[in-house]
């Protein structure tokens, strides 16, 4: 026994005794605890994988029957995997670091506690997620990220805009565990069981529509989660929420689930088509249209979010064109730049008391020296330059989608370079130039550009880690070789981003607004995120609202329920009124009356001939 | 039975009731009203023992019995009434005696 249970349960006791007790307690103990919690986690997680050594074949530990129904059993399992294994380390391991950062970023935030209580809810949910072993423990992880993702994004719940934000996620992420919900009823159905173990060695008997209907629905599922188009738009919103948590949950960790079911599921995908291909289109999709939004952002958060879900589509292409182990391999140096990329925005905005507005930034560079070299080492990573973590990955899903469709490939380098473009636009307009804001900005302190400095190592370096040839044994790597011209066009789109982006708003500042104006339409409509979010409000929010308020509400709450039951009042009511004539006061009036009772009661009985036995 | 066969003392029974309802719904003076009542509670009685006799049974007999028991308690308690309502009101006729309903 390997004792996985203890991998979440750490960071659950951390929730629990912060969560409880956390108001009471000086604020050295809630950071020891919630640190603590996912400190030892991640030495248990590290623990275990040595332990488990080579890893050929997933080792499970079973605990006990969560309930059983019928034939289907579903049991509180857990298993570990190369894939979970990788899952497993990023989710400690940058979840580690950007606790740590956390202390530094919120230490003069109210409500600390409740802060990192949520943040160590959310890891034992992320690592239930990942080490579940049916679709059923996964779902739970699935909900309880959704749920913590909605607490931390409403943290500063006095603010409308960031209730407003978690609202939004909590009700898109709706949309897409319905799917999950049906992709799992179907599951059982087709296979009766839940288990992996039980259900994707049985995948190839099984009809391929019956597959492919499996496929979309869990693909929906995981648009919802990982902010795929159209369900993308709770991220870009999701950044109301703390800049640590913008890195943890809407960067690093839980927005790549979806990406990890998909890549889970590859025996359902393999054998539905349709599906994949699904994937792959709705991947290449997102990442474009995203990037290009990307383009035209001025917050720097916002930047970066549209970003991930740009990066996220390009994880999605790669599981769609079956290079499973190439998405997650972008799903590991993600985490690292984008952890890093946001970890970095959320120590310029510490440094500028609160500005996030790129407009108002400018000439940071000698200012705050660590971050904008950490930051620096996120930017060549996320535009793909070699030998940097992106590059690695990147070049991995582009190559098997030229393998896979050849304008795929073409589509992937232009996003590469709107990439490269607005991430250098980002860290030019945020650190070069004089300026722009009156501000004394001020370095951060260690505790903060420590985690940045190990993510900055991480991003430079990480792509050597070969987590394709890791995960071979369950993904069989794509045939498709190495083509020394397509990895060098899409390098040298990388660099036209950056050296455009140079020109942009180094060497001619006044270029990008003359460029702005002369595009005109097309400009306001990137600028207005294609509004898109006016779309999904006047076609969607409006008319459930107008439906809810005059249809149910006034009309069959107020009309069809207070109706009945005012109604039968009244009818009461009425007749009681009739009835009260009766009560003249006059003892002859009831007499009458009686005589009259009696002379019915007479006719009657002798109508029904009563009294003949 | 000899001679008065049993219809004649039920309509005897009937007209003497039908006398008494219209006595209580017609007369407006409390007494009149009163023994009105009587009136119908000794038609009942009169059918009471003519069917018994009839019937050669003396339930009819006994239920007579308790019929006068009641009546007597009823006008005790009646009479007893309507002397507080003519010390109260100075009125017998039931059309002024309404305090209930004004």
């Amino acid at each position: 026994m390997q004792h996985l249970w203890l991998i979440p349960v750490l960071p659950l006791l951390g929730f629990l005794l912060n969560g409880l007790f956390g108001r009471r307690l000086a604020k050295g103990a809630v950071t020891a605890i919630a640190l603590g919690s996912v400190l030892l986690s991640f030495a248990w997680v590290v623990k275990t994988l040595v332990g488990l050594g080579a890893l050929e074949t997933a080792y499970i530990e079973r605990y006990f029957t969560w309930f059983q129904s019928g034939d289907l059993r579903v049991g509180a399992d857990l298993s570990v995997d190369r894939l979970t294994a990788v899952m497993l380390l990023v989710v400690t391991g940058v979840g580690s670091l950007i606790h740590i950062y956390a202390v530094g970023y919120m230490t003069h935030e109210g409500g600390y506690y409740r802060f990192f209580a949520y943040l160590n809810l959310f890891m034992f949910f992320m690592l239930v997620l990942v080490l579940g072993a049916n679709f059923l423990l996964l779902f739970v992880g699935w909900e309880g990220v959704g749920l913590c993702s909605y607490l931390l994004i409403g943290f500063y719940f006095l603010k409308k805009s960031a209730t407003d934000a978690g609202k939004k996620a909590f009700i898109v992420n709706r949309i897409g565990d319905f799917g999950f919900s049906l992709a799992m009823l179907l599951i059982v159905i087709t296979f009766g069981s839940l288990d992996f173990g039980a259900v994707f060695p049985a995948a190839a008997s099984k009809p391929e529509s019956t597959l492919t209907l499996i496929g979309l629905l869990l693909l929906l599922g995981a648009c919802g989660k990982s902010a795929q188009a159209p369900l993308y738009v709770w991220l870009p919103d999701a950044m109301e929420g703390p800049t640590p948590v913008s890195a943890l949950i809407h960067a690093a960790t839980m927005v790549t689930a979806g990406v990890y079911m998909v890549a889970r599921s590859s025996a359902i995908y393999l054998h539905a088509h349709a599906a994949q291909e699904m994937v792959a289109y709705i991947g290449l999709g997102t990442a474009v249209f995203a990037a290009t939004i990307g383009l035209a952002q001025n917050d720097i958060k916002k930047v970066f979010a549209y970003s991930t879900v740009s990066q996220l589509g390009y994880m999605f292409l790669g599981l769609g064109a079956g290079a499973f182990s190439a998405g997650i391999f972008h799903l590991v140096t993600h985490a690292f730049f984008k952890a890093l990329l946001f970890l970095g925005a959320g120590s310029v905005i510490h440094a500028l008391e609160g500005e996030q507005d790129l407009r108002h930034m400018g000439g940071l560079r000698t200012r705050i020296p660590v971050t904008f070299w950490t930051l620096a080492c996120a930017w060549v990573a996320i535009a793909g330059i070699p030998p940097f973590a992106g590059f690695h990955s990147k070049d991995a899903i582009l190559l098997a989608a030229h393998h896979h469709a050849p304008w795929m490939y073409w589509v992937g380098v232009l996003t590469a370079a709107m990439t490269a473009f607005y991430v250098s636009r980002a860290m030019f307009l945020a650190f070069f130039g004089e300026p722009r804001g009156h501000h004394h900005p001020h370095e951060s302190p260690p505790v903060m550009t420590a985690p940045l400095a190990v993510l900055a190592l991480l991003s430079l370096a990480g792509g050597f880690l070969d987590v394709p040839k890791f995960l071979e044994p369950l993904f069989p790597l794509s045939e498709g070789a190495h083509d020394f011209a397509l990895v060098a066009i899409s390098v040298v789109a990388g660099l036209a981003g950056i050296g455009l982006a140079a020109l942009f708003y180094v060497v001619k500042p006044g270029l990008a607004d003359a460029v702005a104006n002369a595009l005109g339409g097309l400009y306001t409509l990137v600028y207005n995120k294609y509004f898109v979010d006016e779309l999904y409000d006047a076609a969607v929010v409006r008319p459930v609202e107008t439906g809810s308020r005059e249809a149910l509400w006034k009309g069959v709450d107020a009309g069809l329920i207070d109706g009945a039951a005012n109604g039968v009042a009244s009818i009461a009511r009425a007749t009681g009124g009739l009835l009260r004539l009766i009560q003249s006061g006059n003892i002859r009036s009831y007499a009458t009356w009686v005589v009259f009772g009696s002379i019915l009661v007479l006719v009657a009985i002798g109508l029904v001939g009563g009294g003949a036995r | 039975m000899t001679g008065v066969p049993l219809s004649w003392y039920l309509i005897l029974s009937a007209l003497l009731f039908a006398l008494g309802v219209a006595g209580f719904l017609f007369r407006r003076n409390i007494i009149t009203v009163f023994m009105s009542i009587e009136l119908m509670l000794n038609a009942v009685n009169l059918s009471f023992v003519a069917f018994s006799y009839q019937l050669k049974q003396v339930n009819g007999h006994i239920f007579t019995f308790f019929v006068m028991v009641v009546a007597a308690a009823e006008a005790a308690v009646g009479l007893a009434i309507i002397l507080t309502v003519f010390k109260n009101r100075e009125t017998l006729n039931v059309d002024e005696v309404n305090s209930l309903k004004n």
